[in-house]
């Protein structure tokens, strides 16, 4: 099915749910009229988006719709290569402000990458790297932590013999595991994904899912991904991005069964994208 | 299928197989002959260089222990005075020096070049350390000889030629080519690790010296040894400011020479054959050894130092 581009980017098309206000799920984090330009390119206009505590999120969309971009942008990761506007607040806060120490700020708001990136150390010093450079040098605490982090990412029965093994011995499932726990031994708030299971075999991914719904509890997980399957089974919430807009925003069951905008019908029953 | 007609073209000589057995053939002539070369540069620099020890009977315990050099007086023990170890002494000392004093400044260079600016590190600096690549050593013997050895004299005293002034001159020399082999090797660390890293909320100064150091040592301990082998190997701009008399160092300005220091000097002042020529063939061998050395120990770091 051939859909009309003008389509996608009139703005009259886009829905926007106003998430309810939930007393167990406050709004942690949202956006408000963030832009992103890659030199004169407007990669991403007027992104308006909520995020629930302690629930997940999924970002989905063709690739090129700005969805990685807008990702990137919550914890200023694009800080050095892009032009960002616009207000995220970040439990009321904005974040987005040239004096917000950045590197504090990436501590309540990790991220886990595409691709497995552990460091070529140890997988006891991929975990340990970010707290001993917070000042964390005793021994007890850094084993306390490392364990508790590699438990909560569901990997610890599997290296625990292992924990000065170099980390680039792990498979692709292992490391990206590896990953998440490196990221949630410095206890953020919030956990950004980008695509996390696009590198993995289908097993890997199914455990990788069920870590995440465990995670859900302790942390506020928002995630990118190609997967519609994935996006149905793990996520509360759902965006639908197209050609750097948010074209629409609703609960993870009407984005899939019951979608207001055709475009995000056939995208979300792959007729295109 | 006509199955003849088919078998006839299948095998039939076609003008690509004839080119590719042509390029095939060139192609390994060029790389036979290297080898050749090399091989050749080495037999005849060990056979010359083992004659001092076989057909002149020099003690070759005394030729790397010896202190004395004058290869045409017989000493005490009625052996010919051929003790190599002042040019070994200073040969070495001008290298570990000079290696000493440009790493610090290659990895600060390259790490602005890489890490912090990487718009003006192209434009400007990259540019820089490539002319400073090209500049001939004479070029560079000239200004020390000018510049570097009148300051040493004003500064620390003595003739202003020695181990400093061949350091000094070494450390401009070989600082362009390890910043850039420094900067490669800055390059090739994955952009993934620095996003690992500043996504954990590590600051740019932690990323760089945990992780991207880390990860680019090989590189960089590489790029000291090339280094190294650089200094080891230069002659001519060591020779104009070292002093050349083959004496221990006593101090870092007192005159002294280098194994390259000596061959080059005395190689015209010699017939061939003789136990003086055949000497500094010694030197030579010396030379040649510790450049395969060097070579060694740049393939073990990138082995070892590979991602495992």
């Amino acid at each position: 099915m051939l859909v009309n581009p003008s389509h996608a980017v009139d703005p009259s098309k886009e829905r926007h749910i106003e998430l309810l206000s939930d007393p167990a799920h406050p709004v942690i984090l949202e956006t408000h009229d963030l832009k992103v330009f890659y030199g004169q390119k407007e990669a991403l206009k007027d992104a308006d988006l909520q995020f629930n505590e302690h629930e997940i999120t999924a970002l989905i969309g063709p690739s090129g719709s700005g969805k990685s971009t807008f990702l990137r942008s919550l914890n200023r990761m694009n800080d050095r290569v892009a032009k960002v506007t616009g207000e995220i607040n970040y439990r009321g806060i904005d974040i987005n402000q040239p004096d917000v120490d950045i590197y504090a700020m990436r501590r309540q708001i990790g991220m886990v990458f595409q691709r497995p990136n552990p460091f070529a150390k140890s997988i006891y010093e991929n975990i340990a790297f970010a707290l001993r450079q917070r000042g964390v040098t005793n021994r007890h605490e850094l084993d306390d932590i490392v364990e508790s982090s590699l438990k909560g990412a569901a990997l610890w029965d599997q290296v625990k013999d292992d924990l000065n093994k170099s980390a680039l011995s792990l498979s692709g499932g292992q490391a990206q595991r590896l990953c998440i726990a490196r990221a949630i031994a410095v206890k953020p708030d919030i956990l950004l994904l980008d695509e996390p299971a696009s590198a993995l075999d289908p097993v890997s991914t199914s455990q990788l899912e069920n870590t995440l719904l465990e995670l859900k509890r302790d942390y506020t997980i928002i995630i990118v991904t190609h997967n519609m399957q994935q996006a149905s089974r793990i996520s509360e919430y759902t965006a639908f991005f197209n050609m750097g807009r948010v074209l629409e925003y609703d609960t993870t069951t009407n984005i899939f069964t019951n979608p207001q905008i055709q475009i995000t019908s056939d995208y979300v029953s792959g007729n295109f994208g | 299928m006509d199955n003849e007609k088919l078998k006839r073209e299948l095998f039939r000589p076609s003008k690509a197989a004839k080119q590719e057995r042509r390029g095939k053939f060139i192609s390994f002539s060029a790389l036979a002959l290297i080898v050749v070369a090399v091989s050749a540069i080495i037999l005849f620099v060990t056979m010359k260089g083992l004659a001092a020890f076989t057909q002149n009977h020099v003690n070759v315990i005394d030729f790397f222990t010896g202190r004395d050099w004058n290869p045409s007086v017989k000493g005490a023990n009625g052996q010919p005075e051929a003790g190599a170890l002042p040019m070994i002494t200073g040969s070495f000392l001008v290298t570990i020096f000079s290696a000493l004093l440009a790493t610090p400044f290659a990895i600060g260079t390259a790490i602005f070049m890489i890490e912090i600016s990487p718009k003006r590190g192209a434009k400007i600096l990259q540019p820089v350390t490539e002319l400073l690549v090209g500049i001939p050593s004479v070029v560079y013997g000239f200004i020390g000889l000018m510049v570097v050895v009148p300051t040493v004299r004003t500064l620390f005293g003595g003739s202003g030629f020695g181990i400093l002034s061949g350091t000094l001159v070494l450390f401009v020399m070989i600082l362009p080519t390890v910043t850039s082999m420094t900067a490669d090797a800055l390059r090739s660390v994955p952009r993934y690790y620095r996003e690992a890293s500043l996504a954990l909320g590590a600051t740019q100064w932690q990323t760089i010296w945990r992780v991207i150091l880390r990860a680019a040592t090989p590189g960089i301990l590489t790029a000291i040894v090339f280094g190294m082998a650089r200094s080891f190997g230069e002659a001519l701009a060591v020779q104009m400011v070292i002093g050349n008399a083959a004496l221990m160092p006593t101090s870092l300005v007192s005159p002294s020479s280098t194994l390259t220091s000596v061959l080059t000097t005395g190689m015209g002042n010699t017939v061939m054959g003789s136990l003086q020529n055949n000497v500094l063939w010694s030197l030579a061998l010396v030379l040649l050894l510790m450049s395969l050395l060097f070579n060694l120990i740049i393939r073990l770091i990138g082995k070892k130092g590979a991602m495992k």
